[in-house]
């Protein structure tokens, strides 16, 4: 359905995609991860059409988007990054408009907007003006706009940026029911959100593709895990952090130690990764030697998360790294 | 609705849902009642004449007024971008923001048919109104606007940033403007060709009511220059 084949993009002197390429196949729903400036939203907007392509190209069904222009763009809904809209419309004027340019037939329209209305949850603010609209109904608006064709194609750049949980979570369920349908591909960067509604992952990094799989083999494949611990001291008082940091990068099977949240004062929280050996057994022994308690141990598998982090690291001295 | 209607259409209700477009029509109208009417009441002459004579200058401003936040708006907002992906070519989408403009324009100028309704009731009775020349007049404002709408939207297409866009549309329009105005110190070969592309040149013949190819086909080749030149800044967005 959407096949990229060797996608650069260059902006004066910065290059933002460096040789992309993927397939996606009819009816998937793709999460599409990357750090900032990965160049997620400069792939969407090739593939939607705004952007032209330094080099490379991007199908859609078939039509390469560059030349069948006006027929590719016919199969895509996009939500542009940052959402943007006329401010100054009527919700109902703005979708009766996008209604009109994208021509959908004169006999079909309201029954069209009705759709895009209901899924969307749009009739309270169909008489108000776009711009007076709190953020959550403005990115309903923008959702709105891309389904009211019914494309086949779904790209939808950041759908749930800036929402409250309750929104991102009725907008995650509409991206789900749209996923039974349609071809999907939405960046973000919560990456619960790909696990719960994507069924397969694209990571890009500076311009890149790095890993694609499904989320599941993304999280289990990775051996090891990490360890959050909550220690403090026996007496409860007198906790010397750096000494407790020592102490817990030499129990044998830690590979590193980052700081974590404490859990009030006189405790301190750590986050423990290890490789191919559980030390959980060592790490009692060491709290036992060292007058520590153990106030908590989760152990994790490798979390998307971790993965991600290890697959797009690219500055050493990143949020956190191990000292 | 054919898409490059719909944009049309969109623009044209947006611009007159913005206080901006009242304030440029309303001095547009102001100061074209207060030409038209100074020469009417000092001169005593109830003709349109003084109005045609001065109305290339006033749409030097008024053009690109209209035509300013056209397309600078939307490159600012962002909406740029969703209209870019939108099915239809670029030049249909520049068509449809001239034709809105156009339309704006006309607008204007509907408003000002008082003035010459003015002059047909205070002729002398029993000589007849000459509407020959009134209606030539308002033929050739209309592709005089043409013109300098398709160059104001060029000019709007520039920079994300209206006032730019009014500046650089207003000095492309008074070069077309101001440019035979030294034609008389020029050698004589030289001062024809340059007033070939003076737009006020060709006003004057056509609101004389004649009729000429050579002037419908210079107001449509700058009227095609400015859009074309559009449509080649909208492709330069896409890169
Ligand atoms: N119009 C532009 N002009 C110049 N540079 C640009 C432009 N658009 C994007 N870039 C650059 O291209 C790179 C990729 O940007 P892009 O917006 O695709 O990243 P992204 O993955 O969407 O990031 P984010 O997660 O922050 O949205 C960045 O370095 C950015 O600065
Ligand atoms: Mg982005």
């Amino acid at each position: 359905m959407i096949r990229i084949e060797g996608l650069s993009k260059s902006f004066g002197t910065t290059q933002a995609l460096r040789g992309l390429s993927f397939e996606v196949s009819k009816g998937q729903v793709v999460g599409f991860l990357g750090p900032n400036g990965a160049g997620k939203s400069t792939t969407m907007k090739i593939l939607a059409g705004f952007l032209v392509p330094t080099s490379g190209h991007a199908y859609v069904g078939e039509r390469d988007v560059g030349v069948d222009t006006v027929a590719t763009r016919r199969m895509i809904g996009y939500l542009p990054e940052n959402n943007p809209l006329y401010e100054e419309m009527m919700v109902v004027d703005f979708l009766a408009f996008i209604a009109e340019v994208r021509q959908v037939p004169a006999d079909l329209r309201a029954e069209r907007i009705r759709v895009a209305v209901d899924r969307c949850g749009l009739k309270s603010v169909l008489g108000k003006d776009i711009g007076q609209l709190s953020k959550g109904f403005r990115q309903r608006v923008g959702l709105a706009q891309a389904i009211l064709h019914d494309p086949e194609i779904l790209i939808l750049d950041e759908p749930t940026s800036g929402l409250d949980p309750n929104q991102i979570a009725e907008i995650r369920g509409l991206i789900k029911e749209l996923g039974r349908e349609k071809t999907v591909i939405l960046s973000t960067h919560i990456l619960s959100e790909v696990q719960s509604t994507c069924s397969r992952v694209l990571i890009i990094n500076d311009g890149k593709l790095v890993a694609d799989d499904a989320p599941e083999r993304l999280t289990l494949g990775a051996e090891g895990g990490v360890i959050t611990v909550v220690v403090g001291t026996r007496l409860g008082v007198g906790l010397d952090e750096a000494k407790v940091r020592q102490a817990l990068a030499g129990v044998a099977g830690v590979t590193s130690v980052e700081s974590a949240d404490a859990e009030g004062p006189g405790t301190a929280g750590f986050k423990l990764r290890y490789g191919r050996d559980d030390p959980r057994r060592e790490l009692f022994e060491a709290a036992v030697k060292n007058e520590l308690v153990l106030l908590e141990v989760r152990r994790q598998h490798v979390s998307l998360e971790e993965t991600f982090r290890k697959l797009t690291a690219t500055d050493p001295s990143g949020p956190r790294a191990a000292a | 609705m054919n898409p490059t209607l719909a944009i049309a259409k969109r623009e044209f209700r947006t611009f007159f849902s913005s206080p901006i477009a009242y304030i440029v029509l309303g001095g547009f109208l102001l100061v074209a009642g207060w030409l038209y009417f100074g020469t009417l009441f000092l001169a005593g002459q109830a003709s349109m004449r003084a109005f045609f004579a001065i109305a290339p200058v006033l749409f030097v401003v008024f053009a690109p007024a209209v035509t300013m936040r056209s397309i600078a708006e939307e490159r600012k907002s962002g909406t740029l971008e969703l209209l870019l992906t939108m099915p239809l070519k670029d030049w249909e989408v520049v068509t449809g923001k001239f034709l809105a403009a156009l339309g704006m324009v006309a607008v204007g100028l509907v408003w000002t048919l008082p003035y010459p309704f003015t002059v047909a009731s205070l002729t002398a009775p029993g000589v007849a109104f000459d509407w020959g020349p009134v209606a030539a007049g308002y033929l050739g404002l209309l592709l005089m606007a043409s013109s300098f709408l398709a160059m104001g939207l060029w000019a709007s297409a520039m920079s994300r940033n209206q006032i730019v866009g009014f500046i650089v549309g207003l000095l492309l329009c008074f070069s077309f403007y101001f440019v035979d105005k030294f034609a008389i110190l020029l050698p004589e070969s030289i001062g024809q060709a340059v007033e070939y592309l003076s737009v006020d040149f060709h006003f004057e013949n056509i609101a004389r009511g004649v009729l000429d190819t050579r002037d419908l086909l210079f107001y449509g080749s700058l009227t095609a220059a400015g859009l074309v030149l559009t449509t080649r800044s909208l492709a330069a967005a896409r890169q």
